[in-house]
């Protein structure tokens, strides 16, 4: 009898399909069902920021941040701006830096709502994706009202931010906070712990602490490993050791730590600690002025700075060299998707196709950061 | 009513003709109303409107215009495609779904075919689909067809098991195959429906035929096959226009077909839950349609509600959970019978 | 046996959180929809709003802050200065006009509605306004110019400031030569003085001779154009 020919197959998925989140290409090699490697092929959006950043003054690179992870400019604004002002060695009114924090928080929530329904939406679950952007409508409702952007804010320039907080700023974040706690709740019935949903992300895509820590990976990828390392307590930044707030890890509770699911609850969890967070800041936010600090013309002396925050997605950096004019020498940024990804053919061995769709999507990458 | 149709045209031809076309026209104006009430439905459980404007009535006109568009559109056959299976493939599939029309009472007076083995008619020429799904899969020349394919012919295979396995044990009850003789054991008050009998087995029963016909009909939480998000659309992904369309209309018969057998096995079919009140042949389609529609309601509130099943899970599902608990089912309905008379 | 009643577990906790989930969706299919009928219906936009610009000629002086705040090269400016006889008047801010302004073009093709080119404006002539629906057919139309200039006035206007320019030029170039001539010969005369005590006598002589060298530069170039 002839030998029974079985070969590896090489799927492509992607740059064009539903659920990569973006365009990227991961080359499947598989034999059946089950997947041998998984190699992504980035690039499909590289939009040139850093050789763009040495063509700008300081001031003209911030809307081209904002366009890095699209769905966490705040974040990305954020990193930039504490950067330039340690380069030209200011310190901000203290009103700056709890604003900062609370849009910083916030925009947490609501890049970790895109996350979890559009995973929902890739598992097959239609309905949460709906209840997470209506959530988050509220959210980006508060930010045009403050700097008049839903999506790209331009709204933290180092020394101080674009425009002061709106009367009524305050009335609708904490109203927001109240309403949306019982929806976390609701979230947690319809899909999280849906047994359905369970199956699919536990024991998938086990990343263990020590691989994730050599890869770099950072941000809730990490956590969910049950690495408990967090930017804003282990290197803290602005004003986060003023308020009462824990790091989540993962810890197995369904499945074995690292797992998808654990990946998905720690943005859940860290969600209610943002929360937390705001709630504390909203009370708090002394007086001052904004733009007192804004520097006429950012002319930085020479020299060179690495400032990192934490971001939705994890360690955003930036990396700046300045040759003492307006325009910066060199701009790099760190962005985490672009880490958190490398690990992607590590933790993919093994499982089934359908598990690649569960495991991209609890990577969490966007791939504006990835390809800059 | 049937027996008016012969009465006019003779048994003859004429007589198959008009009888084969009446399901026909069910199906397609009962396609258009259930993929509005889908379209409506998941709307405003995820919070939104759905349609609103084609037809100005909260967008009744909507799978009108659907039609209309996928009419028009360029019949598109990929170049490497094996031609005549991919030109047979969504005929098989519709014709699986439409020959089971054949035994369904729609009313006491009105039945396509009054055989005595009706449903085990139904469940054999429902199979045909499987065919049709394999050739869709092969011939579309593209990897993620084939894959979708292969899923689906296994899925549709494996739950074949338990859903007859749940038919058995009301068969076993009524003592006929007869879907009329099954209708007619459960005429009087609501009390009387099977699923309420041997309680509470033949409610573990009717909870296992739902499942496996969601899963016979390819809905969610068992949408593997046409997953969206996984494989782009499974077999039918290198369809496009009106031969997508028939898939799509295949998949809505089905789905009515399914929701009339689990009412007439379980529900009392047309007989009227208030004994003889609001009974009569008539009333009888009226009976058999609304809870077919209430069937259907609950498949889709199922499908917005749930995430879907990974292939291999929805097998495990399949042999491991709802195959032996069927099983066991029937020795205890049978048990009962036996015992009690 | 922990394995069966894992089983038995799995099975129930499938049902009950599917009851669950089944629950809230139901929930939601009698609260009422978040979502509103655009175009019958819209969203209004908040005061500080970033979209479309609009500039007030009237109050634009033409000093280039906003073309070089602007971070994707959105906006074109050319201006041409008015001459000393031209009123152009006063902007609201009372500061007197002295360019026109020939071309404002903005590109919103390009245009990434950031901002950042409100803040600099002196007279604050140019803002973001609340219009978001401005789509065209073709990318051309999204370039809109703001100038009040009709393309032949600008025209005539550039004219203007560069012959204006000349003449200036012309002048200036005049003066000079008459400086340097005139240090020329005081140079001379220095080297001649301990010659000849006649010399300042001929310091005269150099300055009419200069004038007819300058105006040739003038005469070429109107021969050009």
């Amino acid at each position: 009898m002839a030998e029974l020919r079985t070969e590896e197959m090489v799927l492509n998925m992607g740059p064009q399909h539903p659920s990569t989140h973006g365009v990227l290409r991961v080359e499947l090699v598989v034999d059946g069902e089950v997947v041998v490697d998984a190699i992504p092929h980035i690039g499909y959006l590289h939009r040139c920021f850093e050789k763009h950043a040495e063509a700008m003054n300081y001031q003209q690179v911030i809307p081209y941040c904002d366009r890095m992870d699209y769905l966490s400019s705040m974040g990305n604004d954020f990193s930039y701006a504490l950067a330039v002002e340690k380069l030209l060695n200011i310190k901000v009114p203290e009103r700056v830096e709890y604003i900062r924090v609370i849009m910083a928080e916030l925009q947490r929530i609501a890049s970790h709502l895109v996350a979890i329904g559009t995973y929902g939406l890739d598992i097959g679950a239609f309905t949460p994706f709906l209840y997470c952007f209506r959530d988050r409508e509220i959210i980006l409702d508060i930010f045009e009202t403050t700097c008049g952007a839903r999506l790209l804010y331009n709204y933290m320039w180092p020394g101080g931010l674009s425009h002061d907080i709106p009367p009524g700023f305050v009335e609708k974040v904490k109203a927001f906070v109240k309403q949306f706690r019982p929806t976390i709740k609701e979230l947690n019935d319809l899909l999280s712990y849906n047994e359905i949903f369970v199956k699919r992300t536990a024991n998938v895509g086990i990343l263990p602490a020590d691989v994730a820590i050599n890869y770099g990976v950072s941000g809730p990828t990490l956590r969910g490993s049950g690495v408990k390392w967090d930017l804003r307590k282990d290197d803290p930044y602005s004003v986060y050791h003023k308020f009462e707030w824990d790091v989540v890890v993962g810890k197995g509770d369904v499945g074995t730590v690292g797992d998808c699911w654990d990946r998905y609850m720690v943005k859940v969890w860290e969600m209610e600690q943002s929360l937390r967070i705001i709630e504390q800041a909203v009370e708090a936010i002394p007086e001052g002025n904004v733009q007192a600090a804004i520097p006429k013309r950012i002319r930085p002396p020479v020299g060179e700075v690495y400032t990192r925050t934490e971001t939705a997605r994890g360690e955003l950096g930036y990396y700046i060299i300045s040759d003492g004019s307006a325009n910066p020498s060199r701009v790099k940024a760190r962005g985490p998707s672009f880490v958190n990804l490398s690990v992607l053919p590590e933790i993919s061995r093994g499982y089934l196709i359908a598990d690649m769709i569960a495991i991209i999507g609890s990577v969490d990458i966007v791939l504006g950061e990835v390809d800059r | 009513m049937h027996n008016f149709i012969i009465q006019y045209f003779g048994t003859n031809v004429w007589t198959a003709l008009v009888s084969s076309v009446i399901p026909l026209i069910w199906i397609l104006t009962y396609a258009l109303v259930a993929i509005w009430l889908e379209l409506k439905i998941s709307a405003h459980m995820q919070d939104r409107l759905g349609p609103m404007r084609t037809g100005k009535w909260h967008g009744w006109a909507q799978p009108l215009a659907d039609v209309t568009k996928l009419l028009q559109k360029e019949d598109i056959i990929p170049a490497a495609a094996d031609k005549a299976l991919y030109l047979l493939a969504p005929f098989l599939v519709f014709v699986g779904g439409y020959a089971a029309y054949a035994a369904i009472p729609f009313s006491p007076a009105y039945i396509g075919a009054d055989i005595n083995v009706g449903i085990f008619y139904i469940i054999a020429v429902s199979a045909i689909v499987v065919l049709g799904i394999l050739m869709a899969g092969w011939s579309s020349n593209n990897k993620w067809s084939l894959l979708g394919a292969m899923r689906t012919a296994a899925q549709l295979v494996s739950y074949e098991i338990p859903s007859s396995l749940a038919v058995l044990a009301v068969i076993m009850v009524a003592g006929s195959l007869s879907l009329n003789e099954i209708c007619e054991a459960q005429s009087g008050w609501f009390w009387n429906w099977f699923v309420f009998g041997k309680f509470p087995f033949l409610f573990i029963t009717f909870v296992i035929y739902f499942i496996a016909s969601l899963a016979e009909t390819n809905r969610a939480p068992f949408d593997i096959p046409e997953a969206e998000s996984e494989l782009v659309a499974g077999y039918h992904t290198e369809y496009s226009g009106m031969r997508f369309a028939i898939f799509y209309v295949a998949e809505y018969a089905n789905m009515f077909t399914v929701a009339a057998i689990a009412s007439i096995l379980f529900f009392g079919g047309w007989s009227s839950p208030f004994g003889t009140f609001m009974s009569g042949p008539v009333w009888g389609a009226f009976w058999l349609i609304s809870k077919g529609m209430v069937m259907i309601f609950i498949q889709m509130w199922l499908r917005w509600t749930l995430p879907r099943f990974r292939v291999d899970q929805l097998m495990y599902l399949s042999w491991k959970v709802l195959t032996p608990f069927a099983l066991v089912n029937i020795f205890a309905v049978g048990l009962w019978i036996v015992l009690k008379g | 046996m922990s394995s069966v009643s894992n089983y038995f577990r799995n099975i129930g906790k499938g049902f009950w959180t599917v009851l669950i989930g089944m629950k809230i969706t139901m929930r939601h299919l009698f609260t009422p929809a978040v979502t509103i009928q655009y175009p019958d219906a819209r969203m209004g936009i908040p005061e500080r709003g970033r979209n479309r610009l609009y500039v007030n000629m009237d109050d634009c002086i033409g000093c280039d802050q906003c073309e070089m705040a602007c971070p994707v090269n959105c906006i074109t400016i050319e201006t041409a200065k008015s001459l000393p006889t031209e009123d152009l008047g006063l902007t609201s801010t009372g500061q007197k006009k002295r360019l026109w302004v020939t071309k404002f073009d903005i590109d919103f093709g390009k245009c990434c509605y950031c901002g950042l080119c409100v803040p600099p404006c002196p007279t604050e002539c140019i803002y973001m306004t609340s219009v978001y629906e401005f789509s065209a057919y073709d990318r051309s139309e999204l370039v809109y110019n703001f100038t009040t200039l009709t393309p032949e006035e600008s025209a005539a206007k550039v004219k203007q400031a560069q012959e204006a320019e000349r003449e200036a030029a012309a002048k200036k170039a005049a003066a000079a030569a008459a400086a340097a001539a005139q240090k020329a010969a005081q140079a001379a005369a220095a080297q001649a003085a301990p010659a000849s005590p006649a010399a300042p006598a001929q310091t005269a002589q150099p300055p009419a001779q200069q004038p007819p060298p300058a105006d040739k530069p003038a005469d070429q170039n109107e021969n050009k154009s």
